[in-house]
Order: structure tokens, then C-alpha cells, then sequence
């Protein structure tokens, strides 16, 4: 249990992954646009989607190439998450690109492989139908059913969906055309929920019953572990735009970033989100490196941190702002919306401490 | 180099001196004139001017050899500080004076820089050194000086022009501590021990080719030690569950009697801040690997204090009516120790000496500023004390 060796700086290749990521959503994903979404306007998702997923071929990161995908890594997509949540990019890439993938990566069947490579393609979305807090397969029974507050399902043409069989827990892919998905009016809009109501029975097995639970608790940890990572850029984000703006801001004659009380909390916050960016990135490179007990580990450890990190971050961005980061204009509440909505997402900090606990004989 | 080249060297090396039959001290030198002790520095000055990131292999090559050690506990501010900065500000004739017997352990290392009214504001100390002839005299009287009972050499800040203001009129030195001019008087603490001292020099005389670095540049040199001061305090490398996080988990452990739901939260908390920490420190190691120790060093140690603290004072709680007994060693007597050592003694020496780690080496406070200003770059505090000469400064 001594961890492994990881890189926790970015390499040559991780660096232009970033810049181009960040080069693309700064021309096209502004927060005047993002913020639409809270107002019914949710136009911006497919054409940011279709950019990211097919043009520049990141649907396909964890897919291997034998299936038709990028062959990276975790790695690589925690980068790419990091930037997306800096930019609180409304995008499917956490729910159809890491956990769906996941899921069927664990076993795929024909059906199975033939979807990652539409998935890996950008040509299809897919969403796992399980509320946004599960962190174990929840399978439904045989026969239509609703599944509440699934994000992902929206954006998706494919819903995963698990189901309770005799000889286990297999997956099944529904047609999103013989579900109805019903969107809900959602904390963050920029991973809306929906309630999914829908027959399992309509789906093609992609995962085999004596896989399918082992397949969505490790698409489940696999969103925990990167989902960090978007927390670290949701952090930064607030980090260094408030720092900025402290910079600017006069009150009583001076730069209010001079006064001791404000430079304190922001030393304190600069502190946790460069423990928050290690803690990410190791979690990415075990998964990476597949070692199943230290992703686990590791996993909990940065689902721990940097939840409730991120949160922190985006509250001190709207309390040291004042009154414009109480603002509808000001993009900071798409950050705090997106941090509290991820630290409930996949398990909260609570539950990860206490599965670590559980490994860790404590 | 690569590490299977740093490991052949090593392997060469230890062939060459075995060390079952090389008198231990010997060892020691025929390591550092092998380039094998700090692989980073030049070569000739014991190192093979190498990536820093080699070191630990190295360490590990001659632990696992079972080869003597240079008691780098005994010498920590030797190694962890003056070592660097003699390195980066000496002449080369410094160099070779100091280094060797430094790394070999024959000479201990303490730091002469805090004063009863220059704490934080170092930069406004006033221990005077004024030259006379070749040698520089020195008076005044300094603090919180961790083992200056068994130190040889001190390094030291003095002021050697107070018409100008304050962080232009010092002056770094290497300063031996046998002179007759330097009385050291222990200074107890809290724990009950003397780690610390207070040193009195009165017409200390030193050597103008013991001055590291300028006249009038000390206060650019006594950054540098304080950066790597830093990184050495909240840097080291660690296992998971090392450190203290290992020994309040074993008290967790030992005590299932005591155990409620409150307690085990609070502990997994300082478990996942503990190995967060350990994560930033190896990634501050990588980043080190290619530069310098910047100000990102700063915030490791402020996390390492809050987390020691935290950590010692829920051990307490965690052992029940055990945590209200101070009993090893001689309980409150006062002793000398032979080196700082956090995690030595008893539950109750833990707690109480992990106070000084939020004051030790730059308090948090300071630390907040300087993560604040030169890693952030907010507005430097308002100072009125900045351009004025130092005599004029009220005090």
C-alpha cells in the first residue's frame, strides 16, 4: 500500500492536448452562452458536443484502438476534464465518453463492441441509466420502470441501461427514441438531469450478465475518479478569476487584494487546489495504470478532496466578488451550481471517506 | 543519467568499499568524493550534477547495502539548508571547506537568524557585524536556535549597514560556533525539553572569507535558505500513512474501545488531506526535479502544520484516559535532545510540539502572505518601514 509512481505535471502531450481543448472552448463556449441554458436555451450543447466528440476526437480517448477509439488513457481524459470544468462546458464527455464507456469497455459483447466504436466515432451518445448519486449498480426489474435525475440522458441517442437477470446484472443499450425522457428542471442546467421512463426489454445485451455489475461499479468509479479532475478546473476557475479580480477592485483608496483577511483565504484555497490538481491526477494515473485496489484508493481519496473543494472554491468566488457574484451576469454561479451538483454526483465525500476507511483498515 | 546507470555507479562503488570492512567515516568520504552523496550537486563537490529526482534511488541503493549514514537527522539544517545555499552563494574555496565535513556529518550545522525582536520581520534584525582588518566583529543576540548545544558552524544574518534601510544592510556569514564569543543557553519549552536555544555573541570574530555572498546581499541569501528550509520541512519524501498520519492510524487501531463514528470521520478527513499532501509533495518533488525551490514550498508547510496538529491533538482523544499520561522518558524533565524529532516521545510530547510547526520556519501567517504575493501576486502588505534607513526605524 504504498502507491505508485504517476506523473502529476503534464507532459509534452498533455500540454498541446490542453491547449487545444482550452483554444476550443474559449472561441466557443462563452459563459453569455452557457448561462442560456438556465433559461430553456440549451442550443450550445450539440454544436460544443459534435466539436469535442468528433472533430477533435476525444469521445474516443479511453476506447482502445482495436475498437475503433484514440487508445489513450485516463489520463488524457482527465485533462480534458479539467478544462471542460474550467469552462463548465455543457457536455456529455463525463457521462457517455468516461462512465458509459466504462461500463462497456468492463465486457463488451458484438453489440457492445459495435457501440464503442460509435462512441469512440463521436457518431453516438450514450448515458447510463442510473440516478446521478449511485456509486453501486442500482438494476431495474423487468418492465417499464422510471429511473430518476439521470444526467446525461438528454444528450444521449443510447441509454445503458442494468437489469436485475437471474444469472446476474447485465446491461442492456435502449434506443433513446423507445425511452421518454423527461427533463427535469436541474441545480446545474449544465448537466441537466431527466427522469427516464422506459422497458429494459427493449434493449441488445452489451454487457453480459457475469460482468454487468462489476462493469457499472467500475464505469461508477471511473466517473468518481475523473470527475475530480473537472472539479480541479471548476477550482481554478474560481481561483484565479477571483484572485484577479481582487487585483482590480479598490475600496477605502486601495486594491482590497491587499488586505490580509482576503489574501489569507485565497493562500488557503491556492493551497487546496494545488493538493486538489495532485490528488486528481493520481487518481487518473492508477486508473490508467489498471491497478484495481490503488484506483480504488486513490479514487476516494481525490472523490474526498476535491468535492468538497470545489465547492469551497466556487463559494469563496461568489463571496469575494461582493454583490456582482451575486449576479445573474457574472459566471460565477454556473460554477457554484456545477460544484455543488458534482459533489453530490457519484457519491458524496462522506461515503468515499467511508469506503476508504474500509480499505485502509480504519 | 539514468537510474540504471546512478545504480551501476552505486553498485561500482560499493564493490570497491565494501562495507563490511571500510571504517565507517572513510566510507563516508570516499562516497562524497564518488559524487554519491547529494547526486545533484557538481561534480567534485559530492554530487555527479545529475536530476535530484536520483537521489532517493541512490539512498535506497546504499540503505539497502547496509552502508553507514551520515546521521542526516542530527544535521538536518546542515543539509537542508546551509548545504544548498553555501552551494548556490560560496566561493569555490567555501565550497571545499564546508561541504564535505558537512555531508560526512563532522561538522552540525545550526541557523543564527531570529532574534527576541526580529521574528517575522527578519529583515529588521540587529545583531551588528562591523569589520575590522580581515575579520568582522560580531554582537548581539539570537533565537529560537534549534540545536546550537551541539552545532559547530552556524549560519548566520547580521547587519552590517544600518543608513540603510533594512533588507539592503545585511550581511550573510558562516559562523563558528566554538568561538569564544558564543554562549548558548538552553531555551525550554512547552514539551518540558530544551531543543531550542538562545545564543548571545559577543565580539564574535569572523573571517571576511567566512562572508557568503556580498555585503549587503544577506537578505537575498537568507531567501534562499528559508525556500529550501521550507521545502525541507514540508517536502520530504514519504510513504503513504508515513509521518504522523502512520502513527495516529496505529492509535485508531490499537483502540477499537474507543471508537465512534465522530472519531473515524475526523481521522479518514486528515487520512485524505494527509495523502493529498503526500501527492502535492511528490508532484512539488517533480516540478523540483527541473528548478529551484520557489515559493510553492511555502504552502506545503503551511498544510503540514495544519495537518500535524490536527492529527496529534485527535491522537489524544483517540487513546482515552492514555492521552492524559505523560510518562515516557522523564515526563516534564528537562532534557537536551539530540535532534528535532516530531514524532518522538509520547502522545502528549506530539501534541505540544506540533504547536511549532505553525511557527518554526515562517509562521502560517507569514506563509499565507507569501503564497499570497509571490505565487498570487495580491498587493504587498502596506509597509511603513520599507524605505526608511534601519537606524531610523522606531523601535
Amino acid at each position: 500500500m504504498s502507491g505508485l509512481e504517476v506523473e502529476l505535471l503534464d507532459n509534452e502531450l498533455d500540454a498541446d492536448l490542453r491547449a487545444t481543448v482550452r483554444s476550443f472552448l474559449s472561441e466557443r463556449c462563452d459563459p453569455t452562452q452557457v448561462v442560456k441554458a438556465y433559461d430553456g436555451d440549451s442550443s450550445l450543447t450539440p454544436v460544443l458536443w459534435k466539436g469535442l466528440a468528433a472533430e477533435l476526437g476525444l469521445a474516443g480517448l479511453l476506447v482502445p484502438e482495436s475498437y475503433g477509439g484514440a487508445g489513450a488513457s485516463a489520463r488524457e481524459a482527465a485533462v480534458v476534464l479539467e478544462e471542460l470544468g474550467r469552462s463548465v462546458a455543457p457536455v456529455p464527455f463525463l457521462t457517455s465518453a468516461v462512465v458509459a464507456t466504462s461500463v462497456l469497455l468492463a465486457a463488451p459483447t458484438e453489440k457492445g463492441v459495435e457501440l464503442l466504436g460509435g462512441l469512440a466515432a463521436g457518431e453516438r451518445t450514450a448515458a447510463l441509466v442510473v440516478p446521478l448519486t449511485a456509486t453501486t449498480a442500482q438494476p431495474l426489474e423487468p418492465g417499464e420502470t422510471t429511473v430518476r435525475s439521470v444526467a446525461g440522458a438528454l444528450e444521449a441517442d443510447t441509454l445503458l441501461v442494468p437489469v436485475a437477470t437471474p444469472a446476474g446484472v447485465e446491461v442492456r443499450a435502449v434506443s433513446a427514441d423507445q425511452a421518454t425522457i423527461t427533463p427535469v428542471s436541474s441545480l446545474d442546467m449544465t448537466r441537466q438531469l431527466a427522469d427516464v421512463r422506459l422497458d429494459p426489454a427493449a434493449g441488445e445485451v452489451v454487457v453480459a450478465a457475469d460482468h454487468g455489475a462489476d462493469g457499472v461499479r467500475s464505469g461508477l468509479l471511473a466517473g468518481a475518479a475523473l470527475m475530480a479532475s473537472e472539479q480541479v478546473g471548476v477550482a481554478q476557475w474560481c481561483l484565479t478569476t477571483t484572485v484577479d479580480y481582487l487585483k482590480v477592485r479598490r475600496q477605502f483608496g486601495r486594491i482590497v487584494g491587499g488586505y490580509q483577511a482576503l489574501k489569507h483565504r485565497l493562500a488557503d484555497l491556492y493551497t487546496s487546489v494545488e493538493g486538489a490538481g495532485a490528488a486528481a491526477r493520481y487518481a487518473a494515473g492508477a486508473l490508467a495504470l489498471g491497478d484495481p485496489e490503488e484506483t480504488e484508493i486513490a479514487t476516494h481519496v481525490a472523490a474526498a478532496y476535491c468535492g468538497d473543494l470545489a465547492v469551497t472554491a466556487a463559494e469563496e468566488a461568489v463571496q469575494l466578488h461582493g454583490g456582482i457574484g451575486m449576479t445573474w451576469e457574472h459566471p460565477a454561479h454556473l460554477y457554484l451550481k456545477r460544484a455543488k451538483a458534482d459533489q453530490i454526483a457519484y457519491g458524496l465525500p462522506g461515503l468515499h471517506r467511508d469506503r476508504l476507511g474500509a480499505l485502509v483498515d480504519i | 543519467m539514468t537510474p540504471e546507470e546512478i545504480r551501476g555507479r552505486v553498485e561500482e562503488f560499493l564493490a570497491e568499499h565494501p562495507v563490511a570492512t571500510t571504517e565507517p567515516n572513510a566510507f563516508l568520504h570516499a562516497r562524497y568524493q564518488a559524487g554519491l552523496a547529494w547526486v545533484a550537486f557538481p561534480e567534485g563537490e559530492g554530487g555527479l550534477g545529475v536530476s535530484r529526482a536520483l537521489q532517493p534511488l541512490v539512498n535506497d541503493l546504499f540503505e539497502a547495502a547496509g552502508a553507514p549514514d551520515n546521521n542526516p537527522r542530527r544535521n538536518g539544517i546542515g543539509l537542508g539548508m546551509a548545504a544548498p545555499t553555501i552551494l548556490a552563494y560560496g566561493t569555490p574555496e567555501q565550497r571545499s571547506r564546508f561541504l564535505e565535513p558537512l555531508w560526512c556529518g563532522e561538522e552540525i550545522w545550526c541557523q543564527l537568524f531570529s532574534e527576541p525582536g526580529a521574528g517575522s520581520d527578519l529583515a529588521g534584525l540587529a545583531t551588528r557585524a562591523v569589520l575590522d582588518g580581515d575579520e568582522w566583529v560580531v554582537n548581539g543576540q539570537k533565537v529560537w536556535t534549534s540545536g546550537a548545544h551541539n552545532a559547530d558552524f552556524a549560519i548566520l544574518v547580521a547587519r552590517t549597514d544600518p543608513d540603510v534601510p533594512k533588507h539592503r544592510g545585511l550581511t550573510y556569514f558562516l559562523c563558528d560556533m566554538h568561538d569564544p564569543g558564543v554562549e548558548v543557553r538552553p531555551l525550554r519549552q512547552i514539551t518540558g525539553e530544551a531543543e531550542f536555544n538562545e545564543v548571545f555573541l559577543t565580539d564574535v570574530r569572523i573571517p571576511d572569507a567566512h562572508r557568503l555572498g556580498a555585503v549587503g546581499q544577506g537578505w537575498e541569501v537568507a531567501n534562499a535558505t528559508l525556500n529550501n528550509e521550507r521545502v525541507a520541512i514540508g517536502g520530504a519524501a514519504m510513504p503513504r500513512e508515513g509521518g504522523l498520519l502512520g502513527v495516529v492510524a496505529e492509535s485508531w487501531r490499537t483502540h477499537p474501545e474507543n471508537h465512534t463514528p465522530e472519531l473515524r470521520d475526523r481521522l479518514l478527513r486528515l487520512w485524505v488531506e494527509s495523502e493529498v499532501a503526500r501527492l502535492t509533495g511528490a508532484r512539488l518533488r517533480q516540478k523540483l526535479a527541473v528548478g529551484q525551490p520557489g515559493p510553492e514550498g511555502s504552502a506545503m508547510k503551511l498544510t503540514f502544520a495544519s495537518i500535524n496538529q490536527r492529527l496529534t491533538g485527535l491522537d489524544l482523544e483517540l487513546r482515552g484516559e492514555e492521552g492524559l499520561r505523560y510518562e515516557d522518558g522523564d515526563g516534564w524533565a528537562m532534557v537536551r535532545p539530540e535532534h528535532v524529532d516530531f514524532a518522538g516521545r509520547d502522545a502528549v510530547y506530539r501534541y505540544l510540539r506540533a504547536k511549532g510547526n505553525s511557527i518554526e520556519g515562517g509562521t502560517s501567517e507569514i506563509l499565507r502572505n507569501i503564497v499570497a504575493e509571490r505565487v498570487l501576486g495580491l498587493p504587498g502588505e502596506h509597509r511603513v518601514d520599507k524605505d526608511v534607513a534601519w537606524k531610523e526605524i522606531p523601535r
